[in-house]
């Protein structure tokens, strides 16, 4: 029977840049994947014909360029297209928007807050030197500080020395932004509501935290650090929808030798005296690995595919506790035609912009609240995107193809499944709130694909259907992902490895975990790194 | 000049009094100033209806510090020194916690509670020794800094691999998923979750809330006592040391402002118009209060003023005190149990959802309570036969939309009553006169920005290093002279005297380094 060097667990991004890198060094290498798609939450699927459905992730911004470069992407075909600003529609007829020019930015602030328009520049400065720390450390393994090894020591300094180096004053402006809430960071700039509403959204999409939860304006990093081209915060899409980046790695991974099976869905990861030998497909196939990289999350990978008697009691308690929770679901709406918003001038280039429709922060915290009670939102926050006036090749002509990410949205409603009629119900909240604001937009709906946390596990198997594999609260960060101890991509199983979300540095489709994973998978194999180390841009 | 004082106390609250007490031991000549008719601040007892005395701000005695006890020599005469805590149930079925032991509730709760609570004192004895220390600088070359930073990174280290990691895990943590992970009895989550938000705009699920929690474990192992004569007979001791020591005290004479002369300061000057001068002044007042309005914004840097402008001081915590003709019947409760702490918080999920409305400037309909009757051990607190109540209730915001009218006053009161007859149906009998004070008339009557028993909001954002403000954990503010030593600065609010007795030794220190 053929021994592969390596299985990976998952073809999402972060299973195929792994399998990528580890092919690129020569390994034999195989990608398990127990869909017929490849991509898992990075895909573009053509439910309907003619129209390709980005119909988990949306958006494109974080995918490290070091990565692409490395795997050299563009040969593959991944193109990323920018798009132009957000928008926030107004209970008041009005609306706010955001710029990627920095003098219509201003004029447009200004039109609320002179004050705002002013504070933007010392926000943005702010904001900018906080994801320019972080970013070194995207593509680096968190160091063990109870440990004492030299490499871990040596690490421990390296971000001292980093820490120390910022001064006294930025230190402390660092200790604060990394532990306070999103709500709090925005009121020491702002003073205009809809503002501070249409910039706290990044705080809290995928994460369930309301904008007055403490460490939300850490996770607004988790949506600023990315770049289009080397402009940092920059959003764009995938030519031919967010599967355009998984296909893309997966191009690679083929062009170094690697293979890919799908619908080869993991029964079981197969363990033998302390150490992997393999893994048993749903259909009774075995295959027999070296080493095997589960892209699963971490619940997933350990409760529902190990035997609870290979692992540790201990760290099998705190997976069973590590935080995943379903908090937003996805609204796929295929249109007939353009919408028109009233509120909007004829042809302005907010048409492009993604839009949102919560111009207050109470109105925020709220949707919260009804998350914690059990239920979705009923005056949600939406971040809607209109891919197609980018790139009209995913709906035929004339067509548009709409991508709503509704926070929040809880895997079970108040302890129990999501029944059918509750799931058009939420669809409705969802498509009423945007009514509002577009009255032609109901008349356009051709189709719409609903997807609550439930779906988004049961299709794709991401426990709950998070969409950072596990919530970014502190307790969940850096050398604490996914359990304390267990940071640095090595399980408690010789031969396992986790490359996934639920690792550092956590979700969004940035491919670092998985380059990360297969750096520290290289180094014990002691092969040369074909990974990108550190950081090449700033 | 007739005379100048080595320094002057602005406000005597208890850690001014023990900062006065402790800089006059070490031979400074001191001047205390403080507004109200008499020393205490928030920690004092006052008639709240006739014949009825009750502790009208803080209530119970959580972390004074050994090391204020022993450096002052503090030996308060105690009603009781270990409160047990009962979480009221329905039906008379209620959970009782004495110190790591908990009945009333399955046996792997009670077991688990026991890891829990040497787990969570562990951490908190570890948290109290850095509380009774100026908080080092950080990014400075300075021995004593690093000496000390390379301590804390010790400390935590030798909690051993496993603790250690629990504890970085831990401390950024919110109490409801630790609680929920842990415990099955929804009496015991709620009673923990309330120990956890008490004085604080936050909801058990708010990220940080397990610091908060280890904050109120970390003055004497958790153990709760109460002091004879209310609180004020505590800052009446304290006085009295002061005294003895020799410090000069003045009541009734509020600071009109700090006198500032070439960016040090000169002095006090009353609201009278008498002049004090010192070339060090240390004030027991707020931050806010402290720069903005007696140093004024001009005297200091407007970055600094920028930051103390931003800092979150806004309390959530009101009291109701209540007079009694006689104790209210609690089914299920002994007659020894009105001596202890009482809580109303049934599950964790009520007091998020009491959390939630303070979010949006409104009072909790369905709010939590620490209940005591401190009459019941203290019969100097009330008529012969009677009884009275004192309460800390929670979620009553500062800022309520539309301000704390009588209609809105009422609407609190009221809901807290009905939380209170739930578990105690005759209680509206018993009532002969009421009073509640919300954070609006806590800062009326303590001169406390925002009436935030913390003098600013204990989050990990404002604690420690950066406690009150970036910059000025040291207890010494940017104008020469100028120190801090109430709640506002490290390590924070509580009837703990660490504060000043911090800033006392910090001010000593700077001497002896000049």
């Amino acid at each position: 029977m053929r021994t592969f060097d390596a299985i990976i667990v998952g073809a999402g991004h972060n299973g195929l840049t792994t399998a990528a890198f580890l092919a690129k060094a020569g390994l034999d290498v195989v990608c398990v994947e127990k869909n017929d798609y490849i991509g898992g939450a990075a895909v573009s699927r053509n439910l309907y014909e003619n129209w390709m459905y980005s119909n988990c992730s949306y958006v494109c911004s974080l995918l490290r360029p070091e990565i692409y470069r490395a795997l050299e992407l563009h040969k593959h075909g991944l193109q990323v297209t920018p798009y132009g600003g957000s928008l926030t529609f107004m209970q008041n007829g009005d609306y706010f928007g955001s710029y990627h020019d920095p003098e219509v930015a201003y004029r447009e602030m200004a039109r609320f807050s002179r004050h705002d328009a002013d504070a933007y520049a010392r926000y943005s400065a702010d904001t900018m030197r906080q994801c320019r720390l972080i970013r070194d450390f995207l593509l680096r393994t968190p160091p063990d500080p109870t440990s004492f090894r030299p490499r871990d020591i040596r690490e421990l300094i390296a971000i001292g020395s980093k820490f120390l180096a910022l001064g006294e004053d930025r230190l402390y402006e660092t200790i604060r932004f990394w532990t306070m809430s999103v709500a709090e960071y925005l009121d020491e700039y702002f003073e205009t509501d809809v503002i501070k509403a249409a910039m706290s959204g990044s705080g809290i999409i995928g994460t369930a935290l309301g904008i007055h939860s403490p460490g939300t304006a850490y996770v607004l990093l988790h949506h600023y650090m990315g770049d289009v081209d080397g402009n940092v915060g920059t959003w764009g899409f995938a030519r031919g929808g967010m599967g355009a980046v998984s296909n893309a790695i997966a191009g690679a991974l083929q062009a170094y030798g690697g293979e890919i099976r799908t619908e080869a869905g993991v029964e079981r990861i197969l363990v033998k005296d302390g150490r992997v030998k393999g893994v048993a497909l749903e259909d009774g196939t075995e295959i027999s690995g070296r080493i095997v990289v589960s892209a699963m999350d971490v619940k997933r990978t350990f409760l529902k595919c190990m035997d609870k008697s290979d692992l540790p009691e201990s760290f099998y308690h705190r997976v069973e506790n590590f935080k995943i929770r379903g908090s937003s679901g996805k609204l796929n709406i295929a249109l007939d035609g353009m919408p028109t918003f009233p509120a909007l001038p004829e042809g302005s280039s907010l048409y492009f912009s993604d839009m949102h429709f919560i111009d207050s922060m109470e109105r925020m915290e709220r949707a919260y609240d009804d998350w914690k009670d059990g239920t979705w939102s009923k005056d949600p926050y939406i971040d809607m995107v209109m891919p197609t006036m980018v790139d009209p090749t995913m709906a035929p002509p004339g067509k548009h193809f709409m991508s709503c990410f509704i926070q929040y949205c809880p895997h079970k409603l108040e302890g129990r499944d999501w029944t059918d009629a509750e799931r058009e119900q939420f669809a409705k909240t969802v498509i009423d709130q945007i009514a509002e604001y577009s009255p032609d937009f109901k008349e356009l709906i051709l189709h719409y694909e609903i997807r609550t946390p439930q779906d988004i596990e049961d299709q794709i198997g991401i426990t709950e259907g998070n969409i950072f594999h596990g919530e970014l609260t502190m307790d969940q960060l850096l050398f604490n992902r996914p359990v304390p101890g267990y940071a640095q991509y090595r399980s408690p199983v010789a031969g396992l490895y986790m490359c996934g979300s639920s690792v550092h540095p956590g979700g969004g489709v940035m491919a670092a975990p998985g380059a990360n994973a297969a750096r520290e998978i290289l180094a014990d194999l002691r092969r040369p790194s074909t990974v990108p180390e550190n950081f090449g841009d700033d | 000049m007739t005379d100048r004082y080595d320094a002057i106390v602005v406000g005597g609250g208890h850690n001014g009094l023990v900062c006065s007490a402790l800089l006059a031991r070490a031979g400074k000549q001191v001047l205390l100033l403080e507004a109200n008719d008499r020393v205490g601040g928030a920690a004092v007892t006052r008639e709240f209806a006739d014949g009825y005395s009750v502790s009208a701000c803080a209530h119970l005695l959580y972390q004074l510090q050994p090391s204020v006890r022993k450096d002052l020599k503090l030996d308060p005469k105690l009603v009781t020194s270990d409160m047990a805590t009962i979480a009221l149930g329905d039906d008379g079925e209620h959970v009782r916690v004495e110190g790591r032991s908990v009945t009333g509730v399955s046996d792997a709760d009670a077991a688990n509670y026991r890891a829990f609570h040497k787990r969570m004192t562990r951490f908190a004895g570890l948290l109290s020794t850095y509380l009774n220390k100026t908080p080092p600088r950080l990014g400075t070359r300075d021995r004593r800094d690093l000496l000390t930073l390379g301590r804390l990174a010790f400390d935590v280290r030798r909690l051993g691999k496993k603790e250690m990691r629990e504890f970085l895990r831990l401390i950024g943590m919110n109490i409801h998923d630790e609680l929920v992970e842990r415990f099955d009895s929804p009496l015991l989550k709620g009673a923990l979750s309330l120990d956890a938000v008490l004085g604080t705009h936050l909801g058990p699920r708010s990220p940080n809330t397990i610091m908060t929690y280890l904050y109120r474990l970390a003055g004497n192992h958790g153990r709760v006592s109460a002091p004879a004569g209310g609180m004020g007979s505590i800052s009446e001791l304290l006085a009295q040391i002061a005294k003895d020591a020799g410090v000069t005290i003045h009541t009734g004479k509020p600071v009109e402002r700090i006198v500032v002369d070439n960016g040090r300061v000169t002095g006090v000057e009353a609201e009278d118009g008498e002049r004090f001068d010192s070339y060090t002044v240390v004030s027991n007042a707020d931050p806010k209060r402290t720069i903005m309005q007696l140093v004024g914004a001009r005297h200091v840097e407007a970055g600094f003023t920028q930051r103390i402008h931003h800092l979150r001081s806004q309390g959530n915590a009101a009291k109701l005190h209540l007079a009694l003709d006689g104790l209210p019947d609690i089914p299920g409760l002994s007659k020894s149990d009105y001596a202890q702490r009482i809580l109303i918080a049934p599950d964790e999920d009520y007091v998020e959802r009491a959390f939630n409305p303070a979010k949006y400037g409104a009072s909790s309909p369905q709010p939590v309570l620490e209940i005591t009757f401190p009459s019941f051990r203290d019969a100097s607190l009330a008529p012969a036969g009677k009884q009275v109540m004192s309460a800390v209730v929670q979620y009553a915001p500062y800022a309520y939309k539309g301000g704390w009218t009588d209609a809105a006053r009422e609407e609190f009161e009221a809901a807290s009553i009905r939380a209170i007859e739930r578990y105690a149906p005759d209680i509206a009998q018993q009532i002969t006169a009421s009073e509640l004070m919300t954070p609006v008339d806590i800062e009326n009557e303590f001169h406390i920005t925002g009436g935030h028993w913390h003098h600013g909001e204990l989050t990990l954002d404002q604690f420690m290093f950066v406690r009150p403000v970036c910059g000025a954990a040291q207890y010494q503010m940017p104008v020469d002279g100028l120190y801090l030593c109430g709640a506002g600065a490290h390590p924070g609010g509580g009837v703990s005297g660490a504060a000043g007795r911090n800033a006392a030794r910090a001010i000593l220190q700077k001497e002896k380094a000049a």
